[in-house]
């Protein structure tokens, strides 16, 4: 059973950029537990505005109910219009668990010195995990506080709110079933985003750029994940050869690349991974666009069959209407949020990557440990 | 000083604590090193073309004993005779009890790269790494006092013509390490255990063996090492592109400069591991392989003692059954048997003594 506190969580705040500042309405997480396999999340929420009973309250909520805010907002009609932040991805203890399995196992081949540091590395990759998903479902909660649409949305101040376990709201099999759908749905989306001709230029361009972007960052996350790893492994290696090199009574060298790995590859990792899901939100927007003009497009065409055979037409005409409306309302807010989004992203790459290289530069002092050693040796 | 291997009865440690290779003692000992003898290998040259080439070094030799003709003299040698003076060297009964270095490993891959001729930096390093470690080699035959005594050794310094080595097959697939390992195997098998009546003996092969332990395990951990970083090297590279191309998707002009540059430094990154690989190999792993190996021989040398020992009992063990059949024959007075009987202890006295 693990728990974070405050200063802690500074350290790894926010992959995008600050979004806890409209004071009307501030969410975050200052604490959360750890149970096996389940987190239980505490979301703590500061508000002025009426909707909400309290001023200041705070409740208990899963994964799964993180979940099923996400999955409401998508299927609401009218956010259609609006980017859905991503939602945070399940926590995964996995590699941590397995590591910490293998390390009983190998106990008994190791000296004590090293199985403690070996533990101790675990223990920081255990509670790095732990941090990151803490970050992350704050960071979606407080997506939704600073959108304008979405903050205001119902199930949303439900999340909030409710006292009660969330669970009984959720619908389990539906949920599951809707899953299947909306995977074959958007693999049809993609023939139809790619089919589709344009007309607007602006939307041509986003298309043409975020499909590109999608696969490139995607590509870049896969990699910089795998690089992240041989660095662990370098970790790993170093901890042994300092534990076996002081049972040789040579003086001790700090192990200054576990740190690394840990810190400033994980941190280019995250905000590459994370913009890989924001991007896929964005996608999914164009997505819904791309429906909603197919739509319009066969609603003319009933039209036009319609009036053909002289049935209907007023049914055609108004179907025709909203199919209109709905893609115009699509157009228009699917600009702004695109616009917004791009705005956010570069900002959100340029803080990271400044931390990442001033954390770089921390730690190429830190090989300064490489200088003492050598001076030791030498005496 | 020079030694002389004694009956195991009581044995005179001198040798072996010369050559402790444990750390802190052989810095001590350094200090003490008169260097009556200096010997350096230089120069290394490539001689000849295509796979019959060979790398020929330059030997010398600085001394102020009179046992050699000058007082500095140099000759040229190639590897192979770096490992037939090794041969010669360890079959010697004469040397029993003592250490003997080991030379460098024999490397296919290595070599093969020095004879196609490619002057890459990998293979110059190759061929500094083995001048350096053959240079070791010399240094610790010389400093021994019985190895300096022996003509094999005096002729491969000073002999210009030298006969090449055609023994040095044996030594080619096994490796040193392996071929002390299967010899220590063997005596540990053999079912007379020896009774340890010196404790200096009993420490001293305790700290040997516990060393050589800790050496292998860094040695297994950095070869591990060097694989990682080099796998962290492949990823860093084909990261590095990926960043190049992400930065020229971003159509936001700053951070697309921005990506580019990472990218770039990403580049150098892997420049900067693949060097780290290169001289975690050579000089950490190499050393350690060194290390291990010399203990190995150390190890050699107490396995050559319980030998002897061993076939010391046995010796004793036949005088006595001799002397007992010696005994009945001359209760049954039969004096051709006698004789013989007699003449048969003798010889068992005489293996005795060079046990």
């Amino acid at each position: 059973m693990t728990s974070i506190d405050e200063s802690n969580k500074e350290k790894f705040r926010s992959v995008s950029v600050d979004l806890n500042n409209d004071a009307s309405l501030l969410i975050d997480i200052p604490d959360a537990l750890c149970e096996r396999d389940k987190v239980k999340f505490t979301v703590h929420t500061k508000t002025t505005l009426s909707a909400f009973q309290k001023p200041e309250f705070s409740v208990p909520r899963q994964h799964e109910d993180f979940i099923w805010l996400h999955d409401t907002l998508v299927e609401t009609e009218d956010y259609a219009g609006l980017i859905i932040p991503p939602a945070p991805p399940k926590p995964d203890f996995e590699s941590p668990r397995e590591k910490m399995h293998k390390l009983g196992e190998g106990e008994a081949t190791m000296t004590k010195e090293e199985y403690t540091k070996m533990k101790q590395e675990l223990e920081a990759e255990y509670l790095a995990v732990f941090k990151k998903t803490v970050q992350v479902h704050e960071v979606f909660l407080q997506r939704l506080s600073s959108h304008p649409n979405l903050s205001k949305d119902r199930n949303f101040q439900i999340f909030l709110e409710y006292d009660q376990d969330l669970s009984v709201r959720r619908k389990n099999v539906k949920e599951m079933f809707g899953g299947f759908f909306k995977i074959v749905a958007k693999s049809a989306d993609e023939v139809l985003i790619s089919g589709t001709k344009e007309v607007d230029e602006f939307f041509e361009q986003e298309k043409t750029f975020l499909l590109d972007y999608y696969s490139k960052i995607k590509d870049s996350t896969i990699k910089a994940e795998k690089m992240t790893r041989s660095h662990k492994n370098i970790a790993d290696d170093y901890i042994h050869i300092s534990a076996t090199l002081n049972s040789l009574s040579v003086d001790d060298s700090t192990k200054v690349e576990g740190r690394v790995a840990s810190d400033q590859e994980l941190k280019l990792t995250e905000l590459l991974r994370y913009y890989m899901r924001d991007i896929q939100a964005a996608k999914d927007l164009l997505y819904r666009r791309a429906r909603a003009l197919a739509d319009y497009e066969n609603s003319n065409k009933a039209l036009d069959k319609a009036r053909l055979k002289s049935k209907d037409i007023p049914q055609a005409e108004e179907h025709q209407q909203q199919c209109l409306q709905k893609f115009d309302k699509l157009s228009d807010s699917g600009k702004k949020e695109l616009t917004i989004f791009k705005g956010r992203r570069v900002v959100a790459f340029r803080k990271n990557l400044v931390e990442m290289a001033e954390l770089e530069i921390k730690h190429a002092k830190l090989l300064d440990f490489y200088e003492l050693f050598k001076n030791e040796l030498q005496k | 000083s020079s030694v002389t291997p004694q009956p195991a009865v009581s044995m005179q440690p001198p040798s072996l604590e010369q050559l402790s290779p444990h750390w802190s003692q052989l810095e001590d000992d350094e200090a003490k090193d008169r260097f009556d003898v200096d010997v350096s290998v230089t120069n290394p040259e490539k001689v000849g073309d295509g796979m019959n080439a060979y790398m020929a070094y330059k030997v010398s030799t600085r001394t102020s004993l009179t046992m050699f003709r000058c007082k500095t003299f140099s000759v040229r040698r190639r590897f192979s005779d770096f490992l037939g003076l090794y041969e010669k060297l360890s079959v010697k009964q004469s040397l029993h009890g003592c250490i003997i270095p080991l030379p460098p490993e024999k490397s296919v891959v290595g070599m093969t790269k020095v004879k196609v001729g490619t002057d890459d930096p990998s293979s110059v390093e190759f061929v500094e790494r083995r001048r350096a470690a053959l240079e070791r080699y010399l240094q610790r035959i010389v400093s021994h006092p019985s190895l300096l005594q022996d003509p094999d050794v005096r002729e491969f310094l000073e002999r210009d013509d030298l006969p090449r080595a055609v023994n040095t097959q044996t030594l080619s697939g096994a490796g040193f390490l392996k071929m002390i390992n299967k010899a220590s195997d063997a005596v540990n098998k053999m079912t007379l255990k020896m009774n340890e009546s010196d404790t200096w003996f009993d420490d001293k092969f305790q700290e040997v063996e516990s060393e050589e332990q800790q050496l292998r395990k860094l040695h297994a951990v950095v070869d591990s090492l060097v694989t990682h970083r080099k796998e962290l090297c492949g990823n860093t590279a084909v990261f590095a592109k990926s960043m190049a191309m992400l930065g020229n998707s971003e159509d936001n002009t700053a951070l697309s400069r921005a990506l580019s540059q990472l990218a770039e430094v990403e580049d150098k990154m892997e420049q900067l591991h693949q060097e780290q690989a290169a001289s975690d190999f050579f000089i950490f792993a190499e050393l350690l392989a060194d290390y291990v190996r010399l203990l190995g021989a150390v190890r050699g040398c107490f396995d050559q003692r319980m030998r002897a020992w061993q076939r010391w009992q046995e010796a004793q063990s036949t005088l006595q059954k001799k002397r007992e059949a010696e005994a009945k024959l001359l209760w049954a007075n039969k004096p051709e048997k006698l004789q013989q009987a007699k003449e048969e202890i003798t010889e068992v006295k005489k293996v005795m003594k060079i046990c």
